[in-house]
């Protein structure tokens, strides 16, 4: 079966700077997959060119979502479209519309799979709308269908746009910080919508996070970024803390060091990059 | 006290010493103010000021002014109709340029279509502003005849200039944060605009709607002066015949008819924003 994700070889420079440096990566259907690193390592770029949002350097070769093309050497794909409608994204601003309702912002949702022009004119059947109400129960806000977006919580908009991506019936979830604007009861809430989210529906799930503590306690697989590389891939019981201070330099003071660091992890810390960690 | 003065006086020697002007910073403006002058003297003989004339015919201010005073409602009923006339004129001018203010509003926005799309629209809506009313209701004049139609139409162009300008500068300041919200669940272009553009920028489009009918109303009064109907017509004809009384009704009308719109657009505005 064709990767949930599939990144080759795809770099982004902005100016002098490589915001994404020849990262290869393959993220398999169903998969949960934790994305960490200090501010600007490159792993909001990289969630932004896995669906299309921001385009790869010429030099990058393709991008692929269950075998249908993102892009391929800084194009976008001509059946992009179709690669985004089985892509889920949450941002960490929400990326919802204020000023309509939670329902409206969720039956957005469904206008990759009707008709352009149902969708265009905002015919949603009543099927649609059964849908979307069991995704916004799904995610505990189905009392709050009628109001505006904006008059929900944070934690709650963030849990309308997970409602989204279900009802858009994505095979693959990117979020990108979801809960980097959260108190730590709603980034808990989140959290925890996303991971049952994921096992319920067999959806990949890819999240960049600042945390590692939820890194490690939600997810399998961690991939560390540093400068725009991938400098660790693999279980989350290899990273150590020793790594963690590595990884985050002088921006160490933004990580919450997970409690089970306290005492350094005995087992020594491979990056599968071949460069050093600076 | 006295040993506090003196710590407040070396605290103050302490100081630098405060800016000075440099002079040719003053000299510059010594230059523009006399530049400045120069101007207001120019500007002043070549519109011909002469408040002299104020006095020398102040029997005419007279007869004008006491004529004023005592408004004529004989003829109501005309002035009625012609206010109606005038504000139909403003209802259809607005609407048909908001109909297609919109769409050319989005050409406008180059955070929605591509430059040499939005470039190019932008210049054609600038050549509608340019122009005055005025002048647009004397060209449909000579297209369509004299009448209420040729001011619709001039209001029309006009303000489709007006409202494409101030909707794409809307839509400009959007969040583009819910737009690529849409964009990430596969939507096209039309829907992105539909379902991310517009919900945030509908308000203030309802906002600058209402406003620029408001000043059409002002505007459609002026345009029946020139031949384009309503009440300016009416208005225009009582001057020449110097019936100054029933100018004055006419004026009351003008007056209470605006400053009513503009109570009753104010209180809508106020909801949407």
């Amino acid at each position: 079966m064709a990767a949930a994700l599939e990144l080759d070889r795809v770099s982004k420079t902005w100016g002098a700077m490589r915001a994404v440096d020849n990262v290869s990566l393959r993220i398999e259907p169903g998969e949960r997959v934790a994305l960490i690193g200090a501010s600007g390592s490159g792993k909001s770029t990289l969630i932004r060119i896995a669906s299309g949002l921001a385009l790869a350097d010429a030099t990058s070769g393709a991008v692929r979502s269950f075998g249908v093309g993102v892009q391929d050497k800084g194009k976008l794909s001509s059946e992009v479209r179709r690669a985004r409608r089985q892509i889920g994204l949450v941002f960490q601003q929400f990326a919802l519309v204020g000023r309509m309702t939670v329902m409206s912002n969720v039956l957005v949702g469904v206008l990759g799979r009707i008709s352009g022009l149902r969708g265009t004119l905002g015919l949603f059947n009543a099927d649609e709308k059964r849908t979307a109400l069991a995704a916004l129960a799904e995610v505990g806000i189905a009392q709050h269908a009628a109001k505006k977006a904006r008059q929900l919580s944070g934690g709650q908009q963030q849990r309308v746009a997970i409602a989204r991506a279900l009802v858009q019936g994505a095979k693959l979830v990117l979020a990108d910080e979801p809960i980097a604007s959260l108190d730590p009861k709603s980034a808990k809430r989140v959290m925890d919508t996303l991971v049952t989210m994921s096992r319920d529906h067999g959806i990949a799930l890819v999240v960049s996070l600042h945390q590692v503590d939820y890194a490690t306690a939600y997810f399998d697989r961690v991939v560390a970024m540093n400068a725009g590389r991938v400098v660790f891939d693999g279980p989350a019981s290899r990273i150590t803390a020793a790594f963690l201070t590595e990884l985050y330099g002088a921006s160490a003071e933004e990580l919450i060091l997970p409690s089970q660091f306290a005492v350094p992890a005995a087992e020594p810390l491979a990056p599968v990059s071949s460069e050093p960690v600076s | 006290m006295l040993a506090a003065d003196t710590a407040h006086r070396s605290a103050l020697a302490a100081l630098p010493a405060p800016p000075v002007t440099p002079l040719a910073t003053r000299l510059t403006r010594l230059a523009i103010a006399a530049v400045a002058v120069v101007v207001l003297v120019f500007c002043w003989y070549e519109a011909e000021m002469n408040p002299a004339q104020l006095v020398a015919d102040a029997g005419n201010m007279a007869t004008l002014g006491s004529e004023f005073l005592r408004p004529d409602f004989t003829d109501w009923d005309v002035y009625f109709n012609s206010m109606v006339e005038t504000l139909a004129i403003a209802v259809w001018g607005t609407l048909l340029a908001v109909i297609v203010g919109i769409p050319f509003g989005i050409l406008c926005a180059d955070n929605v279509v591509p430059r040499w799309v939005a470039f190019p629209v932008r210049r054609v809506m600038d050549a509608c502003r340019a122009i005055n009313e005025l002048v647009f209701a004397l060209i449909f004049i000579a297209a369509v005849g004299l009448g209420p139609f040729a001011g619709v139409l001039a209001l029309f162009v006009h303000t489709t200039g007006v409202v494409a300008k101030l909707f794409s500068e809307a839509v400009e300041a959007i969040d583009p944060a819910p737009v690529e919200g849409i964009r990430g669940t596969g939507g096209s272009w039309l829907q992105e605009v539909i379902y991310g553009v517009l919900p945030q920028v509908l308000p203030l489009w309802i906002s600058y709607t209402l406003y620029r009918f408001e000043s059409n109303v002002r505007s459609a009064t002026v345009l029946g002066i020139v031949g384009g109907g309503g009440i300016g017509m009416v208005f225009n004809e009582t001057m020449r015949g110097f019936l100054y009384s029933q100018a004055a009704a006419i004026l009351i009308i003008v007056i209470v008819t605006v400053s009513l719109l503009d109570v009753i657009s104010q209180n809508i505005r106020k909801r949407f924003i």
